[in-house]
């Protein structure tokens, strides 16, 4: 045990703050608000100790009461029958999760780290791993593969470099010493992310169905076990305020604004927790996150049936100098908490101490009256035997201030709509679309990734089947039926901005027509909301439109959300990032030797075009990359020919029909068939019919399309589905020989080169990034 | 307690890839004169008691087995104060 | 046949490994750092990762295991060891094999399908591998270029104890682009690239690996 130090603080008791009503405190530099500050004494019938204000504080924030987002979220809870068909935990818990069959359950959610990332890019993208896979691990899931989305300033910008190699280095760092595969997500650039990057990772893990475990904290006389790297300053910032309040003379040592991951320590946690749970160690469970051990203790003490009496002088410190008021706030990374019968706490530590994880004892379950439960539960903590905290543990976790913001439609928003990108000049000739074609294949955000993603481990553990570049990450996980998942992120900023309640649908179609072209079927969704400051009414109207467009497209493709995240004030200065909702998207393929990949494998497939295209220019990454325009309005949602196409992708997968299939979105035809061409160097012929416009057909952005490459024994079978399915299918050529003359030609406009499309599309990032 | 300072650097024949790019990027900020620089480790270790040098020669033991690889690297002890 | 795969704390690619061994056929032993028993193993296996977080150097602290001390011992007596990544680090570190492996020359970690010659085939775990065959495996690592002295490289070369090299680019600057070595009995092999993540087309790029694991297998049935 560290020695307590002899000038000891005084200490904010409980009976003090009875005693003296009137004492100010800095309520207001912890980011409360007056009558946040009343409805807290309210509850407390006096003032809070500054333990309490800590706690308080930090569980009122916008990231961690979701105050703002609460009344649009609430749609997300508005479920039909189809949504709960394979539901088994909701929103609400560390992470939804769902039944894929067999027995298996899979977890997953999406989690932002944008600010911590901005500060310090490699060890922001790290913690940001390290958070979500705990989220996922506290469900009694084994991590399984983890997925990022990033997003950046311009490519060629400054700040870019700087922040860019770091993140990917981080999530790289961190998932690659986890041993996590990286099966998937995106690299986005834009104006908008540069001064605040955004960083999401989702982490999704498979258990059998009795393996779930929740948050709560039951059964009296139950032991709370903190266990997992010791406790220091790490990420506590504001509440500094109180420490130097209750410090006497010694001022407390400097706090690192930035948490520092140890991915060495979170795999040991990870081994070490699921062998806890294989032996039924564990009663309940809650990882250590945003706002610590405050966190913790209250979701354990508001869930369950019973109270939690906490000894803050057990907690293992890093840095013995840490007021209680800090203990209570440390983001200290890589802890877990749990909730362990006494018969059990033996075993409990033999196995922490096998796989050398520290564990300490440092508190119980306690009975609750009636009355107490009424109230909220009852959570009590001790310091230096004296009573610091004794709230209702509801009121902190649960039932904080939730606010009706205002917002309306922007003012511009209508001249945005009004200003479409059909005014802007068009190639017209063979040659001119050829050299748009090798433009748009060659810009920051159609060209290769392998910069990025060849940074990240996606073998370990031996159950990828498919990963970036492909459409969905697709993961084995009983190898000897072959069941799988696949993942997808999605997000389309620009399409947001011009209208959020389509563009969200439009990201929620993408992420399942990606999860679809592999072969598997959507089954859950989770989200990300990244926004500018909710106090901009503009802004808000931004988020509530994209909410509830989200909602309604759910209930329309029959998907559950089960969990996720929103992030506001992303921002620089009073320029908000565009709106963005990245959407994930889970599926199950019952046999993973089904699975369908993007490339072209051989000459002479069959090519077929999904999905009906229309003059949809407007945000397209044409207009970005040779225009720089943004207006307009997005291309139109239809979730039913969604429902439909998807449907004939994954059965047809199922059938063995497909020899590939790449999903359009960002650049249309063009970059899909480019895509699918370099991915193992077939060349593709491509004849679109004597009235078509060529432009808009290689670059329309229109949904709920793909491209499917058939062989043909297979031709007759899979139109006839098609036809059944009432999905349009227009044949558009075949695919032609790979090797060094391998071309991508347009019958009667142009022939390029394989050869010079790979060298525009692989070198964009590399040369930009190496110099 | 006392005080003891490891470090431990590459060997001049092997490449570093990091001090390298350090040695870049000061040029490109601009500051001249800069030829040449090498990343290297320090461990600082504290022990009870005082040090002796038999102590010392402890822990040069240490440094040459564990905390350095003398395939690539060497190192150097010293008493902090 | 009873091929063991050890366990460090941080080690990832065991279940790989163990996986790659029951595909070849053998039985797949799960060894622990912490315990010196090698269970009446024929054959062991040291898997890739980061083992005590490759915090002080790759492999340095996984070498002091005690498990390893056993290792050590029946190597020395003939016992076919491979060590895959991290654990081509640890067999380094121990001195089983010579030289060390460094942090890549362009810094970043990478993880890509990479084209490997065969250049011995007479080695316990390469047996099973035609002459100078071309084979594609999985590289990931962020320390994987190999470094020796001048003496020590000729040595190698001139004894035939390059075992794989790469071949179409080399991915970190390993001194002639060596890939994985061996000792002068043939039973220790290391490598950089990953044997066990290429076993089967669905999950790796190749099912090329797999020759290392049925080549101890015949070696020590023979």
């Amino acid at each position: 045990m560290t020695a307590v130090p002899t000038d000891r603080p005084t200490i904010d008791t409980v009976e003090r703050a009875a005693d003296s009503p009137d004492i100010t405190q800095p309520w207001q530099e912890l980011g409360l608000r007056p009558d946040e500050y009343g409805q807290l004494r309210e509850i407390l019938g006096r003032r809070p100790t500054s333990a309490e204000l800590a706690m308080y504080s930090v569980m009122w924030s916008e990231h961690c009461s979701y105050k703002s987002s609460k009344v649009h979220l609430r749609q997300f809870g508005e479920q039909t029958d189809e949504m709960r068909e394979h539901l088994l935990v909701g929103i609400g818990e560390n992470a939804g999760v769902v039944d894929v069959g067999d027995g298996y359950a899979v977890t997953f959610k999406i989690e932002s780290h944008n600010h911590p990332s901005y500060v310090e890019p490699y060890q922001g993208a790290a913690t940001g791993v390290g958070g979500i896979v705990r989220d996922i691990l506290a469900m009694g899931a084994r991590p399984v593969a983890v997925l990022d989305s990033i997003r950046f300033g311009p490519l060629h910008a400054e700040d870019t470099h700087r922040v860019l190699p770091g993140v990917v280095a981080g999530i790289g760092g961190y998932g690659n010493c986890l041993g996590l595969p990286t099966i998937g997500g995106e690299t986005v650039f834009d104006e908008s992310y540069a001064g605040n990057p955004l960083v999401n990772a989702l982490c999704v893990g498979v258990m059998r169905h009795e393996q779930i475990h929740l948050a709560k904290a039951s059964g009296e006389g139950n032991l709370v076990v903190l266990y997992g790297a010791r406790t220091g300053g790490d990420g506590i910032g504001g509440v500094s305020v109180l420490a130097s309040e209750t410090f006497s003379d010694s001022g407390p040592t400097k706090r690192p604004s930035v948490q520092v991951g140890d991915p060495f320590m979170e795999k040991l946690l990870i081994e070490c927790t699921l062998e806890l749970f294989a032996e039924g160690l564990v009663t309940g469970i809650q990882d250590l996150g945003g706002a610590g051990l405050s966190c913790a203790t209250s979701e354990l003490a508001s869930a369950g049936d019973g109270g939690m009496r906490v000894d803050l002088d057990k907690v293992p410190l890093r840095d013995v100098s840490l007021a209680p008021e800090e203990i209570l706030m440390s983001e200290s990374q890589e802890r877990m908490m749990a909730v362990v019968e006494p018969a059990d706490i033996e075993r409990f530590l033999e196995v922490c101490a096998k796989w050398e994880v520290e564990a300490t004892v440092i508190g119980e379950v306690t009975a609750v009256s009636d009355e107490e439960r009424a109230r909220g539960g009852r959570l009590v903590i001790e310091w230096r035997g004296e009573r610091i905290v004794d709230v209702p543990p509801r009121t902190v976790a649960h039932e904080g201030p939730v606010y009706q913001r205002p917002f309306a439609r922007p003012e511009w928003q209508d001249d945005l709509q009004a200003d479409s990108a059909a005014r802007l000049p068009r190639p017209t000739t063979g040659d001119e679309l050829a050299e748009t074609l090798l433009r748009l294949a060659g810009s920051a955000n159609l060209g290769d990734k392998s910069w990025v993603t060849d940074q990240y481990d996606r073998y370990v553990r031996g159950n990828t089947v498919l990963a970036q570049p492909e459409d969905a990450g697709l993961l084995r996980i009983d190898e000897r039926t072959g069941r799988g998942v696949a993942v997808a992120t999605d997000g389309n900023s620009r399409f947001t901005k011009l209208d959020p309640f389509t563009g969200a649908q439009l990201a929620l179609a993408e992420a399942c027509r990606n999860v679809a072209a592999t072969g598997a079927r959507p089954l859950a969704v989770t989200d990300c909301l990244n926004f500018g400051s909710p106090e901009d009414p503009d802004v808000m109207w931004q988020f509530a439109e994209a909410t509830r467009g989200l909602a309604v497209g759910c209930r329309e493709l029959g998907l559950p959300i089960t969990g996720g995240n929103v992030s506001f004030y992303n921002q620089t200065g009073d320029d908000p990032i565009l709106p963005t909702p990245v959407i994930g998207v889970l599926g199950v393929i019952d046999d993973v030797r089904r699975r369908v990949g993007i490339g072209f494998d051989r000459p002479a497939l069959t090519l077929f075009l999904l999905g009906e295209t229309r003059d949809e220019l407007d945000g397209s990454e044409w207009a970005h990359v040779v225009h720089g325009h943004l207006g307009g309005r997005p291309p139109l949602v239809d979730l039913a020919a969604e429902r439909r196409l998807a449907d004939v992708l994954a059965t047809a997968a199922e059938s063995g029909l497909l020899a590939a299939a790449h999903d359009l979105s960002e650049g249309g035809v063009a970059q899909a068939l480019v895509e699918s061409c370099l991915r193992h160097g077939f060349g593709a012929r491509i004849e679109l019919g004597e009235d078509v416009d060529p432009f808009v057909a290689l670059f329309s952005e229109s949904a709920a399309r793909a491209i499917v490459a058939v062989a043909d024994e297979h031709l007759a079978d899979f139109q006839d589905r098609c036809t059944a399915t009432g999905v349009v299918h227009q044949r558009i050529g075949t695919t032609t020989e790979a090797g060094p003359d391998a071309t991508f030609e347009l019958v009667d406009q142009f022939t390029i080169p394989l050869a010079d499309l790979h060298t525009a599309w692989r070198s964009v990032i590399p040369q930009t990034l190496t110099d | 307690m006392a005080r003891v300072v490891v470090d431990v650097m590459l060997r001049p024949e092997i490449l570093d890839p990091q001090g390298k790019a350090v040695s870049q990027a000061l040029q490109r900020l601009g500051f001249d004169g800069v030829t040449d620089v090498r990343q290297g480790k320090r461990f600082q270790i504290t022990i009870v008691g005082e040090l002796t040098d038999e102590r010392l020669a402890d822990l040069r033991r240490a440094a040459e087995t564990l905390l350095s690889n003398p395939v690539i690297e060497s190192y150097d002890v010293q008493a902090a104060e | 046949m009873r091929i063991g795969v050890v366990t460090f704390p941080g080690s990832l690619d065991d279940v790989d490994a163990q996986r790659a061994a029951m595909l070849a056929g053998a039985e797949a032993v799960a060894l622990w750092h912490g315990d010196g028993d090698l269970r009446a193993v024929d054959a062991v296996v040291l898997p890739g990762g980061f083992s005590y977080g490759d915090y002080l150097r790759c492999g340095a602290i996984a070498r002091f295991a005690p498990v390893m001390e056993s290792i050590i011992a029946a190597a020395q007596g003939g016992l076919p060891v491979l060590g895959i990544c991290n654990g081509f680090q640890v067999l380094c570190e121990s001195h089983l094999l010579p030289g060390a492996l460094v942090r890549n020359d362009h810094q970043k970690f990478v993880c890509c399908d990479q084209l490997l010659r065969v250049e011995n085939t007479s080695t316990l775990w390469t047996s099973g591998y035609s002459p100078a065959e071309v084979v594609t495996l999985v590289i990931k690592n962020g320390e994987g270029g190999y470094v020796a002295d001048e003496p020590t490289l000729e040595r190698l070369e001139g004894e035939g104890r390059v075992v794989v090299r790469y071949v179409d680019g080399n991915p970190n600057g390993s001194l002639h682009d060596i890939a994985g070595i061996c000792n002068e009995r043939g039973n220790v092999v290391g490598l950089m690239p990953h044997p066990e993540h290429a076993v089967d087309p669905l999950t790796g790029p190749t099912a090329d690996g797999l020759g290392f694991f049925t080549s101890v297998l015949k070696a020590v049935a023979a």
